[in-house]
């Protein structure tokens, strides 16, 4: 079989790609298209490290097929951002030192805008909850659930300290 | 490495042919979050995937005939968000809610959790008490099967190669009835079942139970349903005889295996006490008394 052919958003530009069946979106995203910054943990869904929004949903892109991703609209860390200026989340990720080696600091940037667009007034507990799936092995997690809910509070429009 | 094909049927009938004419193993995608995994690790060597998200019905949720009809594919965040699936059927959404993660929500479903057959599927000990019957297309046409008949074994269905499931129905629900699941894990999030349990109930004006299903997971091959434990519950009151009686049964249908999540004595006893727990949640539920999620 030849590859697919799959015609997608990503990020908001309109994007063609060729894949095979078992490449997943993750896969593609890293060695099709260039996008390095959803990174592969564990390839299995356990991590959160290449969590990435499709259609409105945060999934897990390794668990995705590439071909599924046709006349989908997704969301990679790239595309947090707008232009030069950090979304909340990264400028308080930044700020809280919520990260050491940043390895899963894509996925859990990704996860937290997700969550932020779905709730944006979270309690700790429901962002805690949240954000299970992503795991860090570095910052005991106290400053990323700092950096959240900073970054949420930002958002809404409270004066912060 | 042979070439693995993928296609995407909009009917039901090019999916069926898609399965019925695959000469090696042909696996249906629904979330993926089973699927993905097997392929993966090349537990399963499949030559040919039939993703059947594109099919009208295998996501979405609908009323019918005062019940609710699920798409077999529907995330379980799509359930989750169901106002109505909530306040009918809160112990088939939370059991759906405790598979995995954020991101695993925004993919799993109900006929992806049963058919991957684990005897630890959360979702299916709900289900089972549910009463929720599966509709499964093939090449012989339609058929409704109870959800109980589906798994046969771990990682085994009852499904013909050229079959898979459409949609679920959830029966209209009398007044005074309610339903609750609980699982048992050594932690508060991400992990396998050590013992799960799923009980619907319907009571009369007084509380006295008129009917009940109770499905038994993660000690035995399969899930269970427990004919024994809701006939204890059936034309009494949640009272200490009932329970005590509910957690024998309980504890009576349990065959399960040492493993590293749990002891065959210690899932046994677990067993009981879950029950006894989930009936209760259920009989408020029933009466009015609670609503909602229980975590």
């Amino acid at each position: 079989m030849s590859k697919h052919h799959v015609t997608t958003t990503i990020n908001g530009e309109a994007t063609e790609f060729l894949c095979e069946t078992q490449q997943t979106l993750l896969d593609t995203l890293r060695d099709v298209l260039g996008l390095t910054g959803s990174k592969e943990g564990c390839a299995s869904g356990d991590c959160g490290a290449c969590s990435v929004i499709m259609d409105g949903k945060l999934v897990c892109s390794c668990l995705v097929l590439g071909v599924e991703a046709e006349g989908k609209a997704i969301t990679t860390v790239e595309g947090i951002a707008d232009g030069d200026h950090l979304h909340p989340v990264q400028q308080k990720f930044l700020e809280h030192a919520a990260l050491q080696c940043g390895f899963c600091t894509p996925g859990f940037i990704v996860a937290a805008k997700a969550l932020l667009d779905e709730n944006p007034n979270p309690t700790e507990t429901e962002a805690r909850y949240w954000l299970a799936g992503n795991l860090c092995r570095c910052t005991g997690y106290d400053k990323i659930i700092r950096a959240v809910m900073d970054a949420a509070a930002e958002m809404r429009g409270e004066t912060v300290r | 490495m042979p070439t693995l094909n993928y296609a995407a049927p909009s009917t039901v009938d090019e999916a069926v042919k898609l399965l019925a004419g695959a000469s090696g193993l042909a696996k249906v995608l629904s979330g993926g979050t089973d699927l993905l995994v097997q392929l993966r690790s090349g537990r399963l060597k499949p030559e040919l995937i039939v993703d059947t998200k594109h099919i009208p019905g295998t996501i979405g949720i609908r009323e019918e005939a005062g019940g609710f009809v699920v798409g077999a594919a529907t995330p379980g965040a799509v359930v989750e968000a169901h106002a109505g699936m909530n306040k009918a059927w809160p112990g088939v959404v939370e059991a759906l809610d405790l598979i995995g993660s954020t991101q695993i929500q925004g993919r799993c479903s109900l006929a992806g959790n049963l058919c991957n057959a684990s005897p630890a599927a959360d979702s299916v000990p709900a289900l089972y008490a549910a009463g929720a019957i599966a509709v499964v297309v093939g090449s012989k046409g339609r058929r409704e099967v109870a959800v109980e008949q589906i798994p046969t074994a771990p990682g085994r269905t009852s499904l013909a190669k050229d079959e898979f499931i459409l949609e679920f129905k959830f029966p209209p629900r009398p007044p005074h009835s309610g339903d609750a699941y609980l699982r048992f894990i050594p932690r508060t999030e991400m992990d396998i079942a050590v013992v799960g349990v799923g009980i619907s109930v319907t009571l009369d004006a007084k509380g006295v139970c008129t009917a009940a299903r109770v499905g038994l997971g993660a000690v035995a091959p399969t899930v269970l349903l427990l004919k024994e434990a809701a006939d204890a519950l059936v034309g009494h009151t949640l009272d200490e005889a009932t329970l005590a009686k509910l957690d024998a049964a309980a504890r009576g249908a349990c065959k399960p295996i040492n493993d590293k999540r749990g002891t065959i004595e210690y899932r046994t006893k677990v067993a009981g006490v879950l029950a006894r727990r989930v009936a209760a949640i259920a009989f408020d539920r029933a009466m009015g008394k609670t609503q909602g999620k229980t975590h």
